[in-house]
């Protein structure tokens, strides 16, 4: 512990060899350890994907259950599906911040609050045969203080509503957060997107409870209380997602057989 | 008690790195509304902080007087990164709600502190306990108030329901403040209190006396 450390050789020889050893530990974790890493969010997006469509078997692996499961991406815009990308690697949140994935939203039509959008974004299927069964839907907006990311999924009729999860989220634990409370999710299943012949979302939030003899019962669900940002939020994105900038336009192609 | 044993249990109470040294606040807030996060975040900043002890100890007479927080840092950055990997690869649920916590363990008070303080005056293996001792005193304080915060906020401890809600048919009324961080100020507030009213040394001395008036007051 003498002043001989200080000299300018030893400043520098110190400095780089402590460097690289470092550099190299961080490098071999990081190298080492990214298969498990990768594996692990594809398990959790899956995870996701399969809760929102309500698919849960505890004897099956999420692997096993997932292989049900079409992944397909669509082209927002024409609203057909599209080989452009692939699915598989086919990245939506990276895209919406690439400009030139992505187009910028005017503030009238952004009520999602999302900025920017993806050109094209991956939607999930479940068939059998040729008949639709079940499709997910990517989904999200922004809430009170942060983006919900999440799946809403639809009947194969196009407008009944399977189930709407949220698999990121940070909202106020307990009021906003209440968006993971499974007695509220319990509520979304079998509410209708679209009034007959009409694509114009109508499924909103409301303040306070639904009156189920109400005729528009069917297409309201509970608002969260004390979080009436948060409500307003999921609102706006399931109006903006299932609406004409959204998934409307390739939900009617894919109802007339044209997708 | 020999000088080994009490290097590792004298920052539990006697020496809290939280109640006594007031550091590491920051993550104690952030993490502790549930036991699962505060056990984890207790358990990397344990190894962290032994870790980083360790390795500093081991290059202290090495170490340039002039760079020697530079050096300490990058020994911490590098070790937090590691952890950081392996729990993005081993728990992942865990690592996603600790989100960018664990990253911030680099700026955690406590591990810089401990470097400077012991490691660089110590031998490595007296410094490995050192830092051992600190990550389990940080770790108690973090426990304590995941406790409180996880039973009374969310009526559960380690995400199993021991006070039934409302909200789900019973008869709990969880008390949603304790589920935001500021509640853990009051928590660690209490926490500290409790501590001096036992240990009175730790009481600091008043730095300034209010003096009384020098002239007495017209009504």
């Amino acid at each position: 512990m003498a002043a001989n450390n200080d000299t300018i050789g030893k400043t520098l020889t110190v400095t780089i060899l402590l460097c690289v050893i470092c550099s190299v530990v961080v490098s071999a974790a990081a190298v080492l350890l990214k298969p498990q890493q990768v594996s692990n969010k594809e398990l959790d997006r899956k995870s996701n994907i399969l809760a929102a469509a309500g698919i849960s078997d505890p004897s099956q692996s999420v692997d096993e259950l997932f292989s049900q499961i079409t992944t397909k991406v669509v082209d927002l815009e024409t609203g057909k599906f599209t080989d452009t990308v692939d699915p598989a690697t086919y990245d939506a949140n990276k895209a919406a911040k690439d400009p030139a994935q992505s187009v910028k939203l005017d503030r009238g039509v952004d009520i999602a609050s999302i900025k920017r959008q993806a050109k094209y974004m991956p939607v999930y299927l479940v068939q059998s045969g040729d008949q639709i069964e079940k499709i997910i839907l990517p989904v999200h907006g922004y809430g009170l203080w942060s983006t919900l990311y999440g799946f809403l999924a639809l009947e194969g009729d196009l407008n009944t509503v399977v189930g709407l999860g949220f698999y990121s989220h940070a909202e106020t634990p307990g009021l906003g957060g209440e968006v993971d409370n499974p007695a509220w999710k319990a509520l979304w299943p079998g509410k209708k997107v679209y009034d007959e012949g009409s694509m114009d979302p109508k499924l909103h939030l409301i303040k306070g409870s639904v009156d189920p003899s109400s005729p528009k019962a069917v297409h309201e669900v509970d608002g969260l209380s004390g979080a009436t940002l948060t409500s307003k939020g999921v609102t706006n994105l399931v109006q903006f997602w299932l609406g004409e900038n959204g998934y409307a336009p390739f939900l009617a192609n894919l109802k007339a057989g044209e997708a | 008690m020999s000088a080994t044993k009490q290097v590792l249990t004298k920052p539990i109470f006697a020496n809290n790195p939280i109640a006594l040294q007031i550091l590491g606040i920051c993550s104690a807030l952030a993490v502790t509304s549930n036991l699962n996060t505060a056990l984890v975040m207790a358990l990397a900043v344990t190894v962290v902080t032994a870790f980083s002890n360790f390795f500093v100890s081991l290059v202290r007479n090495q170490i340039p007087g002039n760079i020697r927080i530079i050096c300490q840092m990058t020994i911490i950055a590098s070790l937090v990164i590691v952890v950081d990997q392996f729990l993005k690869a081993y728990a992942y649920e865990i690592s996603k709600q600790l989100s960018v916590f664990v990253g911030l363990i680099i700026t955690n008070c406590i591990v810089m502190g401990r470097a400077e303080a012991f490691a660089m005056k110590n031998p490595p293996v007296i410094s490995f306990l050192d830092g051992i001792g600190n990550g389990l005193g940080y770790g108690a304080v973090l426990m304590f108030v995941g406790f409180i915060r996880e039973l009374f906020g969310a009526g559960s401890l380690f995400g199993i329901e021991i006070l039934a809600q409302v909200k789900d048919g019973g008869w709990y009324q969880a008390n949603g403040l304790l589920l935001l961080p500021p509640s853990a100020f009051f928590i660690i507030g209490m926490f500290i209190w409790i501590i001096r009213s036992w240990k009175k040394d730790q009481v600091e001395e008043p730095e300034y006396v209010l003096a009384p008036n020098s002239k007495k007051e017209a009504v």
